[in-house]
């Protein structure tokens, strides 16, 4: 076992609220996201997603769990073999629905995210900004409840990255719990929104 | 894996990706929910076809050792249930004593035991034929003391009580003896059995072989899929969802390469034994049908072909599902 990236962290994510959760590279801010994203288990202390322990919650009870959160990666985690649409719709799909039943959700999401005529492109011809966008509506085409973002706009240049703040925004005013992991000052500073902040593994908060 | 794809993707950036009839009939209404979305595990990729070819040569070689194990089974069994099927009584010349009507005797005595089918004296000139080689042929061989041979052929080996048959023929016929070829099956039949224990070992390494190469090359087809199982996971699929989605994929995958390498082998084995049949009346045709019968493989052969195919599909599919949990347990 390696050392310990995060220690001594105590904090709340309460429903329908804002935070940027940022801190120096390697500060552990990625390690955080997964440990709420329930794909790390801490090796001590107690994490509650949803009122329940992530220690004692059962391997087959994950999935339904994770279809609460919505997560966009850092590295956008797209299918190339797959259309904007189809990618979108990836997580409506594995709850085995019928396109026809999802099918003008998504368009009018993707329309929402800016990506209203990219419906049939494959990845591979999006550009960075539009793989970002499309990376964020498949995190949110399941309506969850906690939005978890690891660096959402490091690959887009500042005008894009507003364009992308002010959807999570708007996304919170509906009721999303929004959690961004970001180095990014001058995006926290176009928000004011709590920032949690990582050093060396120990959390300061700053409401 | 996605060599071809942005140029494909260029071409289509924007428009929808329909075919032909859509120039004519507009595109293609989605929402009609006749359409299906892409498939989850694409559809077409260098370690899937390779798979596929390595699936195809793998059951191709295990087919074709099936058919020679069944072929010189089948054969084995041939010359066992031939030979032991005919004894011969020799009947050998003694003084003062007329030979044919000893001979006669004996096919009288051999023909009322039960079991026997058909007992029959050689000729003089079948005696003469035998001869042939050590004797030179146009011989006059009535002057020569050579014993008469019966042939006699069993209706059921099993039925004949052979000691008692011989016991009768010296007690009764002077200077008979029974030959059961009994020394010469023990042998063939060993030596038989020894071909068949050869053929199956070798079939079985040959199993042996297919599984370890279908399960290495499905487990590296999945690793170019390891990104599809972990976003899957992340978008909050079930296990069991992603897992069906690979084994349909896989078993169809491996059902395409089984049949492919059933289907070579078994056109292989028809054709051998076309062009066998047609060579039969020549000498090496012969020898052949001497010792493999008519080559053919027969319904056994071409059945176990296809359980072949079928099986080694049902692998394809249970490794990818395996590889499946395995990547999954490894992201939790």
């Amino acid at each position: 076992m390696g050392a310990e990236v995060l220690r001594d962290l105590s904090f709340q994510i309460a429903p329908k609220s804002f935070q940027f959760l940022t801190g120096p590279s390697g500060a552990g801010k990625s390690t955080l996201l997964k440990l709420l994203f329930m794909s790390l288990k801490p090796t001590r202390g107690l994490i509650t997603v949803f009122d329940r322990d992530v220690g004692t919650i059962r391997k087959a009870e994950l999935p339904a769990l994770r279809r609460r959160i919505g997560v966009v990666f850092q590295e956008f985690r797209l299918l190339d073999h797959l259309t904007t649409f189809e990618n979108v719709a990836m997580p409506l799909r594995v709850l085995g629905r019928e396109e026809i039943s999802y099918r003008a959700d998504v368009i009018e999401l993707l329309k929402w995210v800016g990506l209203g005529d990219r419906v049939h492109a494959l990845p591979p011809i999006l550009s960075g900004g539009e793989k970002q966008r499309a990376a964020i509506a498949r995190a949110l085409i399941g309506q969850p409840e906690i939005l978890l973002a690891d660096e959402p706009t490091g690959n887009v240049d500042p005008p894009l990255a507003k364009r992308l703040l002010r959807l999570f925004v708007e996304l919170n005013r509906l009721g999303t719990s929004v959690v961004i992991a970001t180095h990014d000052i001058g995006l926290m500073n176009q928000f004011d929104a709590r920032r949690m902040v990582l050093h060396e593994g120990r959390l300061s908060i700053y409401e | 894996m996605n060599e071809t794809r942005p140029a494909r993707a260029d071409a289509f950036a924007a428009a929808p990706r329909e075919g032909l009839f859509t120039r004519f009939l507009g595109p293609r209404r989605r929402s009609g929910g006749a359409q299906k979305p892409g498939p989850i595990v694409p559809a077409g990729s260098i370690a899937g076809r390779s798979l596929t070819i390595v699936i195809a040569i793998m059951s191709f070689l295990a087919c074709l050792t099936l058919g020679a194990v069944t072929l010189v089974r089948d054969a084995s069994l041939d010359w066992q249930s031939d030979i032991t099927r005919e004894i011969t009584i020799q009947v050998r010349p003694t003084e003062g004593v007329d030979l044919d009507q000893e001979a006669q005797k004996a096919t009288a005595i051999a023909l009322s035991a039960k079991g026997v089918a058909s007992a029959r004296a050689l000729a003089d000139w079948e005696n003469a034929k035998l001869l042939e080689p050590w004797l030179g042929s146009g011989l006059d061989m009535s002057d020569l003391p050579i014993p008469r041979l019966i042939v006699v052929e069993l209706s059921d080996p099993e039925a004949v009580n052979l000691p008692a048959l011989a016991e009768r023929l010296t007690q009764e016929v002077k200077g008979a003896s029974l030959d059961d070829h009994r020394s010469w099956t023990e042998r063939l039949k060993a030596m038989a059995n020894a071909t068949v224990i050869i053929g199956f070992s070798i079939l079985a390494l040959v199993f042996v072989a297919t599984v370890l190469s279908v399960v290495f090359a499905t487990r590296g087809a999945m690793s170019s899929n390891r990104d599809i199982v972990s976003v899957l996971h992340y978008v909050g699929a079930e296990a069991g969802f992603i897992a069906r989605e690979f084994q349909r994929h896989f078993l169809l995958l491996g059902l395409k390469g089984g049949l492919w390498g059933a289907a070579a082998a078994s056109f292989l084995f028809a054709l051998l034994s076309f062009f066998l049949t047609r060579s039969l009346a020549t000498p090496e045709g012969d020898q052949v049908s001497a010792l493999f019968g008519r080559f053919a493989i027969g319904p056994q052969g071409y059945i176990g072909a296809l359980v072949i195919a079928v099986l080694i599909a049902l692998m394809t599919a249970v490794t990818s599902r395996l590889t499946v949990y395995r990547h999954l347990a490894a992201l939790e």
